[in-house]
């Protein structure tokens, strides 16, 4: 039995590595700094560890062969899923330019609310350590932080020493929308964060009228969404008084139509307070499973992000057309890959066209794919790298025990390799 | 497998040669001596009438890193217009600007380049870097490692730590960064925004540590020049971009007190502030005390009219510059108490005056720098322009008469404010290898790389000779790369994996004692997670490592 310290997690976005886990030939314990995310990631056994075809077990040769065959006889595939680390990625990457296959991450469609943003107008983000040692002002819209990821407040925002402020208990914490499910974000002197709910559907209203405010815009009513306009101002006053204020949301829990209007307002009312004589940062929450390395990797292999297709033999992007579920339901696809690599529970979409998964071992289906392939998960069963919510910082994943499965990277290069 | 390239013109500044007939011989990946006459020849190539240089040194582009796949990201209708279809031997992928890994690696072979060094790599963003680089084919890449608005550093500085114990934490930083040189970018200002300062001069202090720009410059060219890493510190100056910016850079010239330094960009920071727009040249001033101060190298930074988008690390002064974003979109982000970055797409036009101007003062510059060896050619990609326009200005440099031409079409009140057109200065082929390839080479400290004598890396490149030296440049008749024929007629016939160049200088263990401290208590990961392994470079099969001495270190 052996105990490996400092173990980074690719599963919670947050970029946690200080982890130890106790390691009893393929079992996994933590022992430390667990979380309810973390935690189950972690010590979830490996139960299939053969391919199947056709629900059959096979070697591995014979799966790679069989998917090669599928991947070969279609016209249009489509790779979704892509949870994996940047290895994994390249191979995927390697594998759809040679067979022209679409490329769409699981995640995209939240995702999409933040790159639709980016291609239009930008903004101005920062990063976990400047959150850390400098934020005196977190203002979150529309998401539950601490069932995102347990331990952010802990990590970030009640850190007991800080570069730059001399006590973070006294830092403001406001959430407007969502409120919290917890005491996390109380800090630990006692101080509660301010909570202003309002349906979800009401926070472009919101938003936009918090936005205004900023810029010294008269507001006539007396409620916007549900929020009072004095509760809105009073933030804004705070936004504009604080040293570094920070605006966060996750993209993926706006699940309304045109979202990604909301972001650009947040966005823009970051700029605005930028242009006020006072600083203040953006932080896209997200990171899970492998999401901003699908982005990141599949940005530098093509010039986009990960919802694209290679059909014309060159990389062409479009954040709608190229939706695999969408592609699928409209019978525009004839074979389907899904890998996920990190959690057994996310399995691919029921579609009738020949289905290849290579995914984390676990995986139940309610319709068995043609091709399963079980891999390793990076930073469990291979070394690897995946990127932290904040897009910035790569972390290095550790391989903490031999369960002899192959990495992602390995099988997607074997399929190129056998097609 | 031994190669001869018979009978070309070589143009080999490392090694004296200026236009001699020559034959060349390469032996498993390196260049040998004219073998014995018994060893058989695997395969020759008759280069009669062609002009063969060194594979190019691109020594300052942003081929790598957070800041260039933001620009790559920002930029789909960029992309979209220069799609890169997949052939038997590449990959597919997109160009222009920021152009995808795959393509940056291509396009660079396919102009006769073989080698380039990201200059911006954040200690905290490094590992980005090199997994950006290393899916660039076919080039040999190194970074610079990037300081100077790094909280550690500006608290050392501020509790006047001695210049061992910081010479200990730049020697550590780039071996946990993988870095064969250091770079600063507007020295403490970066770190300054972060506090709401909106500008740093030379001599201003940061309102948190209350240390100087000045101080930073002395403290990292002291910290290169006693760890004996061969490039000098790589410096983005201060008010980049502002009128009046000229005063700032003779200023670090003059208070560097003759420590070794390259001043990248330095187009961007040669600026006046005379005529009815306050903006003038002062490339002619710059380029003399460059010439008087011999411990200066520069790069010029040359700006190309079109579209492109900028990438820097200088978040303070890319979030005055959005005002110029072109489209209007752009990105600054502060980073891990570490560093930061900002992106602004531009187009600089013909006829903005301000534009025109400032490629003549970029023009100035080449030709008024006397000594090649002390200056680079390069765009600073892609911030003045994409690499891709480097034949283009290889033939403003060359051809006099096309450059009065193209000059006569700017902006009338640039071409008033320029003394381009009374400089009768053509650059040579020899000197030309010499800032593309002999110098390059020599000012980053690679031995075996930018020239042709025996021992060298078999990195070589062959022109078919053309009086329009763009077209010339365009498209080399071959290009070799560790021996091995990569391109033939501007096109890439085959792709193999370049290697990675680095330092490793000596340092202090002890020094890891306070930094775990550090770590732990203010930082975001584990200082054993943050080093980043010779293992990540090398694990993909995608490359290797290239130590590279430092000075008083046995080869």
């Amino acid at each position: 039995m052996a105990e490996i310290t400092e173990v980074p997690s690719p599963f919670c976005g947050i970029g946690t590595d200080d982890l130890t886990i106790q390691v009893d030939g393929v079992l996994l314990k933590v022992t430390k700094n667990g979380c309810t995310v973390n935690t189950p990631a972690f010590e979830q056994g490996i139960t299939d560890t053969r391919p199947r075809v056709d629900g059959k077990e096979v070697n591995l040769g014979a799966a790679v062969a069989k998917a090669a065959a599928l991947l070969k006889a279609a016209n249009q595939p489509v790779i979704g899923g892509c949870a994996t680390d940047v290895s994994g990625m390249r191979a995927l990457l390697a594998l759809a330019d040679r067979i022209g296959a679409v490329v769409d991450n699981m995640n995209f469609t939240g995702a999409r609310r933040n790159f639709l943003v980016l291609q239009d107008s930008g903004w101005i983000n920062t990063t976990l350590t400047e959150v850390k040692n400098r934020c005196d002002l977190l203002l979150v819209v529309g998401v539950d932080i601490e069932a995102f990821a347990p331990r952010f407040f802990e990590h970030y925002l009640w850190n007991e020493a800080s570069m730059f402020l001399d006590d973070t208990g006294k830092r403001e914490v406001i959430y407007l929308g969502q409120a919290p499910s917890g005491n996390a974000s109380t800090s630990p002197n006692g101080k509660k964060a301010q909570v202003f709910e309002c349906p979800l559907s009401a926070l472009p209203e919101v938003a936009a009228v918090l936005r205004a405010l900023v810029k010294g815009n008269p507001i006539r009513e007396a409620l916007a969404g549900g929020v009072a306009v004095a509760d809105l101002q009073a933030i804004a006053d705070k936004l504009k008084a604080a040293k570094y204020s920070v605006v966060t949301w996750a993209a993926g829990a706006l699940a309304y139509s045109q979202a990604e209007l909301t972001v650009q307002t947040l966005s823009e009312m970051v700029k605005d307070l930028n242009s006020q004589n006072t600083r203040s940062s953006g932080l896209t929450l997200g990171g899970k499973e492998g999401d901003q390395t699908a982005n990141q990797v599949c940005g530098w292999t093509t010039g986009y992000p990960a919802r694209m297709r290679f059909s014309s033999g060159f990389p062409e992007y479009d954040p709608y057309l190229n939706d695999a579920n969408f592609l699928l339901d409209n019978g525009e696809a004839d074979a389907f890959v899904w890998v996920q690599a990190f959690n057994a529970g996310a399995v691919p979409p029921v579609t009738a066209v020949p289905t290849i998964v290579v995914g984390r071992s676990g995986m139940t289906f309610e319709k068995e794919p043609d091709v399963f392939i079980p891999v390793g998960t990076p930073g469990i069963d291979h070394a690897g790298h995946a990127y932290r919510m904040d897009n910035v910082v790569a972390i290095r994943l550790k391989k903490l025990r031999d369960s002899g499965l192959p990495t992602t990277a390995q099988v997607l290069s074997a399929i190129e390799q056998a097609l | 497998m031994l190669i001869k390239l018979t009978g070309g013109t070589v143009y080999d500044p490392a090694s004296g040669i200026d236009g001699q007939q020559q034959d060349i011989y390469i032996q498993d990946g390196r260049i040998v001596n004219k073998p014995v006459e018994d060893i058989q020849v695997d395969r020759e190539y008759d280069l009669k009438g062609k002009t063969v240089m060194a594979g190019a040194i691109d020594m300052h582009t942003h081929i790598g890193g957070g800041k260039v796949n933001i620009a790559r990201t920002l930029m789909p209708e960029g992309h979209r217009a220069d799609p890169v279809a997949r052939t038997h031997s590449t990959r597919s992928g997109c160009g222009h600007a920021t152009p995808s890994t795959f393509v940056t690696g291509y396009r660079y072979a396919e102009m006769g380049y073989t080698t380039g060094f990201e200059p911006a790599v954040l200690p905290t963003n490094a590992r980005q870097a090199h997994m950006e680089m290393a899916d660039i084919p076919i080039l040999d890449k190194g970074g610079y490692i990037m300081l100077g608005s790094d909280d550690y550093l500006l608290r050392m500085m501020a509790a006047k730590k001695d210049q061992k114990a910081i010479n200990d934490y730049v020697a550590w930083t780039i071996h946990a960064a993988k870095g064969i040189g250091v770079k600063v970018v507007n020295a403490g200002g970066i770190s300054a925004f972060k506090f709401n300062q909106r500008r740093l001069d030379l001599d201003e202090q940061n309102s948190h540590y209350g240390v100087t720009p000045r101080a930073i410059l002395k403290t990292l060219a002291t910290a290169v020049k006693e760890l004996g890493i061969a490039h000098p510190l790589h410096v983005h100056g201060c008010n980049l971009g502002v009128p009046g910016n000229m005063n700032t850079t003779l200023d670090t010239i003059q208070g560097i007190g003759g420590l070794p330094l390259h001043l990248t960009h330095i187009q961007f920071h040669s600026y006046g502030t005379e005529g009815d727009f306050k903006f003038s040249s002062g490339a002619a001033q710059i380029a003399e005390t460059i010439n008087k101060n011999k411990n200066i190298t520069v790069d010029v930074g040359q700006i190309m009219f079109g579209q492109t988008v900028t990438a820097s690390g200088d978040s303070m002064i890319q979030f005055i510059n959005h005002k110029h974003a072109s489209p209007n979109k752009w990105v600054t982000m502060d980073i891990e108490c570490d560093a930061g970055c900002g992106i602004v797409p531009f187009k600089y036009k013909d006829q903005n005056f301000v534009n025109a101007l400032q490629w003549a003062i970029g023009l100035e510059t080449f030709l008024l720098v006397d000594d090649p060896w002390r200056i680079s050619l390069t765009t600073d990609h892609p911030n003045g322009a994409p690499f891709t326009s480097y034949p283009h200005l290889i033939r403003l440099l060359m051809d006099r008469s096309f450059r009065n031409e193209v000059l006569s079409t700017i902006h009338p009140e640039a071409q008033k404010m320029t003394t381009l057109a009374s400089i009768n200065r053509e650059y040579s082929l020899q000197e030309i290898a010499i800032m593309t390839r002999a110098g390059a080479a020599r000012l980053i400290g690679l031995k075996d790389r930018g020239g042709l004598g025996s021992g060298n890396w078999g990195d070589v490149t062959v022109y078919t000779d053309n009086a329009d030296r763009q077209l010339m440049f365009e498209k080399p008749a071959y290009v070799f790369k560790d021996g091995e024929l990569v391109v033939k007629d501007g096109k890439i016939v085959h792709t193999k994996w370049g290697t990675t160049h680095v330092v490793k200088p000596d340092f202090d263990v002890s020094v890891e004692k306070d930094l775990r401290k550090y770590f732990d208590r203010f930082l975001t990961m584990k200082l054993d997670n943050f080093k980043i392994s010779d293992d990540e470079i090398t694990e993909d099969g995608r490359g290797s490592l290239t130590v590279h001495p430092t000075k008083g270190e046995a080869v």
